[in-house]
């Protein structure tokens, strides 16, 4: 019973990262109707920048954090004015294929540069720390992970919710033209909603390298879990998004438990029975 | 001609192969309240949308305080002091009452209307500052598209088929309002089709008819017969 318990644990704690994950692809779908395919890979990117950062200063990842959160964030607002900007408009298809190409294009500079070996960022003894608690061992950095997850969803949701930037993503996501005419300027309330977005991507990479060795190639999967989390939390919801990730990764940890080969395909079971009970996710957004 | 607030000169306007707008000429002078009247599909709203930078233009085509501005974006257009009551009110479904209402002082300029301000000229929204703003009545959602256009303090503003859809008695209460809007020192361009409530409350008017000014002048000077012609476009 205690090892059940333990996978449930160890799920919602995964959770966290999924969430993580999800909260940038969210925050972007939710204000400009973007689907950006190179969310994944930009969590990939973060984690190398960590791992640049980390062996040329010598530093532990979340003192790099203070570098790669800002170094992404610029990224993400110069991607956004320089790049995606000119492809956003009721046509969907043209965001999708040049997001596509960014996947590919950021894939293989990685590859170029960073060989395809594994790489991981080392924490130290926070990797293997853990706290009893009953009969399970917690351990600190998923705990950590979670924390700063559910963190991130509560700054999220107070800058959407609380600060004149939040009021202008909102507007902006409402109706472009009418928030025009306000003022904004949206090609740059969306480069900032892009940098808010990579500056969780920041962190999502750093915590990912930390708490897994990770490779150019598997930037694909964890868009998938973004995705997934996004979806079973319900579109536009952030806190729907925490809850999405929490399902995603109990699936997966009692999935993992049932047989070792199972982790991943039960994850995806439960995307799809969401999907096909509650199409619009569990916790959509119920403004509009 | 220096003293115009606004310059219109030879306007054309398209809908990306449909032209709505044939070369155009129209002036404001500061403190006039203009009425645009015309039928449906004359050309009003591309009209309104051309001068808030909603539709693009040739710099020139449209003159503020001397300055070429048709070529401006609609949030450039705005920090200049001119605010659009665009058509069916168009608030935003995810602000509240009050959330809208400080969105429109979002170009930062100064001026006689705050919060306050807006709350006593209607004072139903500050009842309901914590709505949902789609949750009001149509008539509400008018009176809170006013007053985010007066919270940017603008110059001259624009109103996109005013009392469109409302009730006879919300009608009233927004006329009733307007002179203490205009008084405050504000421009004004109207655009309704209940000829009647434009030409009570504006100094001159412009006719439209198929994207063309087909009649213009003082309302004081301008007969029924002569509306009629012009807004149908026969002899009366």
């Amino acid at each position: 019973m205690t090892e059940w318990i333990n996978a449930v644990v160890q799920g919602i704690l995964l959770g966290g990262l999924y969430a993580l994950f999800a909260a940038g692809l969210s925050l972007i779908f939710g204000v400009m109707r973007l689907v950006n395919i190179a969310h994944g890979d930009l969590i990939i990117l973060a984690a190398y920048m960590g791992l640049s950062t980390t062996v040329m200063l010598g530093v532990h990842p979340f003192l790099a954090l203070l570098i790669v959160m800002p170094l992404m964030a610029g990224l993400g607002y110069v991607l956004q004015r320089g790049l995606l900007n000119q492809t956003l408009g009721p046509d969907i298809l043209p965001p999708l294929l040049v997001t596509f190409g960014l996947s590919v294009i950021i894939q293989n500079a990685l590859l170029e540069i960073y060989t395809a070996d594994p790489q991981k960022l080392s924490g130290g003894a926070i990797e293997t720390a853990s706290i009893p608690v009953g009969g399970l061992a917690i351990g600190v950095l998923p705990l950590l992970t979670f924390a700063i997850a559910v963190g991130v969803i509560a700054g999220l949701q107070w800058i959407f919710y609380s600060t004149g930037l939040g009021r202008g993503f909102r507007a902006v996501s409402d109706n472009q033209d009418i928030a025009q005419l306000m003022g904004l300027n949206k090609a740059h309330v969306f480069g900032l909603a892009m940098a808010l977005a990579l500056a969780v991507v920041a962190i999502a990479g750093i915590l990912l390298g930390m708490r897994t060795s990770f490779d150019p190639a598997i930037g694909g999967g964890r868009l998938i879990f973004g995705f997934e989390a996004v979806i079973i939390g319900g579109l536009g919801n952030l806190w729907g998004t925490l809850a999405g990730g929490v399902i995603l990764g109990v699936a997966q940890t009692i999935g993992g438990k049932i047989d070792p080969g199972w982790q991943l395909l039960a994850g995806h079971i439960a995307f799809l029975i969401v999907l096909a009970i509650r199409p619009n996710g569990l916790f959509p957004r119920i403004e509009h | 001609m220096s003293d115009e607030l606004l310059s219109i000169r030879e306007l054309d306007a398209h809908y990306g192969d449909f032209q709505a707008l044939y070369g155009l000429d129209m002036s404001v002078n500061p403190g006039e309240v203009i009425a645009i009247i015309g039928a449906n599909g004359a050309g009003k709203s591309p009209l309104m949308r051309s001068i808030s930078g909603l539709l693009a233009n040739r710099a020139e085509q449209i003159v503020y305080r001397g300055a070429p501005i048709g070529g401006l974006r609609a949030d450039q257009v705005a920090h200049l002091g001119i605010a659009l009551v665009p058509e069916g009110r168009q608030l935003f479904p995810s602000l509240t009452v009050e959330e809208n209402l400080v969105l429109g002082a979002k170009v930062g300029r100064t001026g006689p209307w705050s919060l306050d301000k807006v709350y006593d000229l209607f004072p139903i929204l500050r009842e309901r500052r914590g709505q949902a703003s789609t949750s009001l009545s149509g008539g509400q959602q008018q009176m809170v598209a006013i007053g985010r256009a007066l919270m940017a303090n603008p110059e001259l503003v624009l109103f996109d088929e005013i009392s469109l859809g409302l009730a006879p008695v919300v009608i009233k209460t927004i006329y009733d309002a307007l002179p203490g809007i205009v008084g405050a020192g504000l421009t004004a361009m109207i655009v309704e089709q209940d000829i009647s409530k434009a030409l009570s409350v504006a100094s001159r008017v412009y006719c439209l008819q198929e994207g063309r000014v087909s009649l213009q002048g003082r309302t004081d000077a301008i007969t029924r017969e002569e509306i009629t012609a012009a807004y149908f476009g026969v002899d009366a």
